[in-house]
């Protein structure tokens, strides 16, 4: 994971410092990996299992109508 | 959003079963990567997955107006981002940060004495304005260029610039300080900066709004 980008470790030019990404640039990208490395939950999976079966319309009127993954055993 | 799309014909009618496979893939695709925006953006995770889960309904039922070959992620996150900003302005939500989240460590880079916690760094970058924090994250996290961010977030590329900058100098000072306040005082102003933006996105293009 913890890919060794080898960039200006051993801080040769001076004035790039500034413009160089800081250190923690690279925890931002882990923060971000780890959530992208993380197993999906079942409720996605089933949430993506609903969309198969459902037409593309069911939700268009779009009123900000949350989506209930408890709720009705549709199947 | 919502009545943003006149046109008469009903969503899907003209995607074979095939175009909805590759769109269902492509979408299956991006879930982890929306689900780390999300989590960047609004820092609990139970509330991230719940837009996660928005965005994918909301996407899927727009998914005739998905190009095929543009990019599914950049997509998406305008459909979590105009979501998110929904969330906020009903619910006054706020980036809050969870405990849970990680007492990870990350490995000092060399020479430098003091390792920086992510936990610190996650909740340093909810403390800053939505709209530099989106920006870090689209181009610090997720990998965009400038221009890509700047379509995501439907505003110019100097903005996204001048955003990522202010966002990195603030992060590192307070890094630097180990001064992370619990929350930026300026938010409001940022949120009500951010929502007229978005008034504006909701009026104009919509869910559609790339380019």
């Amino acid at each position: 994971m913890a890919s060794n980008q080898k960039q200006g470790g051993s801080g040769g030019r001076g004035g790039a410092t500034a413009r160089r990404a800081p250190e923690w640039a690279d925890g931002l990208k882990q923060l971000y990996d780890s959530v992208v490395e993380e197993d999906l939950p079942d409720s996605f999976k089933d949430l993506l299992d609903r969309l198969d079966g459902s037409n593309p319309a069911f939700s268009s009127n779009d009123n900000g109508a949350p989506p209930s993954p408890s709720g009705r055993g549709a199947r | 959003m919502g009545a943003d799309d006149k046109g008469g014909e009903s969503p899907g009618d003209r995607l074979t079963a095939s175009d909805k496979a590759d769109f269902k893939r492509q979408l299956t695709d991006v879930v982890p990567h929306l689900r780390a925006f999300a989590r960047g953006l609004c820092g609990r995770p139970d509330m991230a997955d719940d837009l996660v889960q928005e965005t994918m309904l909301k996407a899927w039922a727009a998914q005739d107006r998905f190009e095929p070959g543009t990019s599914m992620r950049a997509w998406t996150f305008v459909i979590l981002r105009n979501a998110y900003l929904t969330d906020m302005r009903r619910n006054r939500f706020r980036g809050e940060y969870d405990e849970g989240v990680a007492e990870r460590i990350l490995v000092a880079p060399a020479g430098q004495e003091e390792p920086i916690h992510l936990s610190d760094l996650h909740r340093a970058l909810l403390t800053l304005p939505a709209e530099r924090r989106e920006a870090l994250l689209l181009v610090g996290a997720g990998g965009f260029s400038y221009e890509e961010a700047a379509q995501i977030c439907g505003c110019a590329v100097g903005t996204i610039k001048s955003r990522v900058g202010r966002a990195r100098a603030a992060l590192t000072e307070m890094l630097a300080q180990g001064n992370i306040p619990r929350r930026s005082t300026d938010d409001d102003i940022a949120h009500r900066a951010i929502l007229e933006e978005l008034d504006m996105v909701a009026a104009g293009n919509g869910v559609s709004s790339r380019g």
